[in-house]
C-alpha cells in the first residue's frame, strides 16, 4: 500500500499517492498542465516536454508526467518561463514538420492545433524546415503521413504495450528521428502489424489515419485505452 | 476625423482571404466613411502609394514579384496585417518547397499536353527557392490565421484597426480556421 503525501501544487494544498506523478496529482485537482504525448493507459515516456513544471529547490525544470509527488513538494505549474518554453516547444513543433491545417484531416480535431490555440499561439518565430518526407499509404485501410508527425511515440506504446504487436517503432535520432514499421518496410508490408488500428485512434496529429477521410473528417476516438489497459493489468495481476 | 488609408494586396494565395473581406458585406457599408481603400486587387490602382495606415497581407512570398512588392509594401505601411494562413505560415502554397523551382517550372510547363512546351522567361515571375511566410520577410504587426479567416474576424480587426486599437484574435481564429 502506498503513502499518502502532501505537496503545495501553484500554493494550493493538494495530497496525493507517493506512487503518482505531478501530472496525475495535479489533474485529480483540477489543475490543467499541457501535454500531447501523454496519454491515459500508456507508459509515460516525457517526450514532448510540454509539462514541464518548476520545483522549488530543484534548478532544471522537470516533466510532470514521469516526476513523481513528494512530501513537502512545492510544485509551480504557471510562470511566465514555463509559458514561454511550452510555446517554444509547440512553435518547434509546427516548424519542424510540414502542418498544413486547412488541408489535413484531422484540422479542427487534432490536439497540436488546440495545444497552439491555448497557448494563444498565432505565428510560429523560428523558421520552418520544410523536410522532404514520404507519405506510406502501402496499408490497405490505413495511411501514415510522417509530414505530421511529432514523434510523441504513443503509437510505439500503445502497439507495444497495449496490442503486444511491436509494429512501430523510431528510427534514427535527434532531428532525423522518424516513425518506421517492423525493419522500416512499407506499412502494408509488415508481418507484425494485426490492422487493429489502435494506433491510428491515439495519434494525437493527421498522421495516422483512415483511408477515405477528408479534410477535418478524421476524428479519433482514444477513450478505449484506459478500459484495456485496466484489464491489462487486472490480467497480469498488478 | 480623417480617414484611415486601408489597402489590401495578394501574393502566393487563393484570394479566399479576400473573398472572405468582402464577405463583411453591408458591414464595410458602416465603417466606409472612416476608411480610404487606396489600393487592392479590388480597386484599379497601380502602383502601391505612400503613407498606408493598415494593409492587409494575403498570400505567401513565393516570386521575386512577391519579395519586390512586400518590400515596398511594408516601407510604405503603418500597421503590416498578415490575414490568412498563407501569409501566416505559407501553408498550403509551401507544399511546393520539397521541389526546386526548375523540377516544377518542367513539370508545369514542359508537360506532355502542353501545345507548345517551353519555359517562358520574364513572362511570369521568377519562383523563389521556397515559399515563405511574410513574417520571415518584413516585420508583420498583426497575425490573423484562418484559411480563411471568417468575415466576422476580419471585420473585427478592420474595425479594430481603424479605430487605433490592436485586436485580440485569441479567442476568434485558429490555424485553419
Amino acid at each position: 500500500m502506498s503513502r499518502v503525501v502532501t505537496l503545495k501544487i501553484n500554493g494550493q494544498d493538494v495530497s496525493g499517492r507517493e506512487d503518482e506523478s505531478i501530472l496525475d496529482v495535479a489533474r485529480e485537482n483540477g489543475i490543467e498542465i499541457p501535454t500531447l504525448c501523454q496519454l491515459d493507459g500508456l507508459s509515460n515516456v516525457g517526450a514532448c516536454r510540454l509539462c514541464l513544471v518548476e520545483i522549488v529547490g530543484v534548478s532544471r525544470l522537470l516533466p510532470a508526467c514521469v516526476t513523481r509527488v513528494a512530501e513537502g513538494m512545492e510544485v509551480n505549474t504557471e510562470s511566465e518561463r514555463l509559458l514561454r518554453y511550452r510555446r517554444m516547444i509547440v512553435e518547434m513543433l509546427f516548424s519542424e514538420g510540414n502542418h498544413v491545417c486547412p488541408v489535413c484531416i484531422s484540422n479542427g480535431h487534432c490536439e497540436l492545433q488546440d495545444t497552439a490555440i491555448a497557448l494563444q499561439i498565432n505565428h510560429i518565430g523560428m523558421p520552418y524546415r520544410f523536410p522532404v518526407r514520404q507519405v506510406d499509404a502501402s496499408h490497405a485501410r490505413y495511411g501514415l503521413d510522417p509530414n505530421r508527425c511529432i514523434l510523441c511515440t504513443r503509437c510505439v506504446r500503445v502497439c507495444d504495450e497495449i496490442e503486444g504487436a511491436h509494429t512501430w517503432d523510431i528510427m534514427g535520432r535527434g532531428i532525423a528521428s522518424q516513425l518506421v514499421t517492423d525493419l522500416a518496410t512499407p506499412w502494408g508490408e509488415s508481418e507484425t502489424c494485426t490492422s487493429c488500428g489502435k494506433c491510428v485512434q491515439i495519434c494525437p496529429t493527421g498522421a495516422l489515419f483512415i483511408k477515405g477521410k477528408s479534410v477535418g473528417e478524421m476524428t479519433k476516438r482514444p477513450d478505449f485505452l484506459p478500459y484495456l489497459a485496466m484489464m491489462r493489468n487486472r490480467k497480469n495481476g498488478s | 476625423m480623417t480617414k484611415k488609408k486601408i489597402a489590401t494586396i495578394w501574393m502566393d494565395g487563393c484570394s479566399g482571404c479576400h473573398m472572405s473581406f468582402l464577405d463583411i458585406d453591408h458591414r464595410l457599408l458602416d465603417i466606409a466613411d472612416l476608411i480610404e481603400l487606396v489600393h487592392s486587387p479590388l480597386v484599379d490602382h497601380k502602383d502601391f502609394p505612400p503613407d498606408v495606415d493598415v494593409t492587409l497581407v494575403e498570400g505567401a512570398v513565393s516570386s521575386n514579384e512577391d519579395l519586390e512588392k512586400i518590400l515596398k509594401v511594408r516601407a510604405r505601411t503603418k500597421i503590416l496585417v498578415s490575414m490568412g494562413d498563407c501569409a501566416v505560415n505559407a501553408n498550403v502554397p509551401a507544399m511546393r518547397n520539397r521541389f526546386t523551382p526548375k523540377a516544377l517550372n518542367e513539370a508545369i510547363y514542359l508537360a506532355p499536353n502542353m501545345a507548345q512546351p517551353q519555359i517562358p522567361h520574364g513572362t511570369v515571375p521568377t519562383l523563389l527557392p521556397q515559399v515563405r511566410p511574410v513574417h520571415a520577410v518584413v516585420k508583420v504587426d498583426v497575425y490573423v490565421p484562418g484559411c480563411p479567416p471568417s468575415n466576422d474576424t476580419l471585420f473585427y480587426v478592420l474595425s479594430e484597426l481603424i479605430h487605433g486599437r490592436m485586436p485580440d484574435l485569441s479567442d476568434k481564429t485558429r490555424f485553419g480556421a
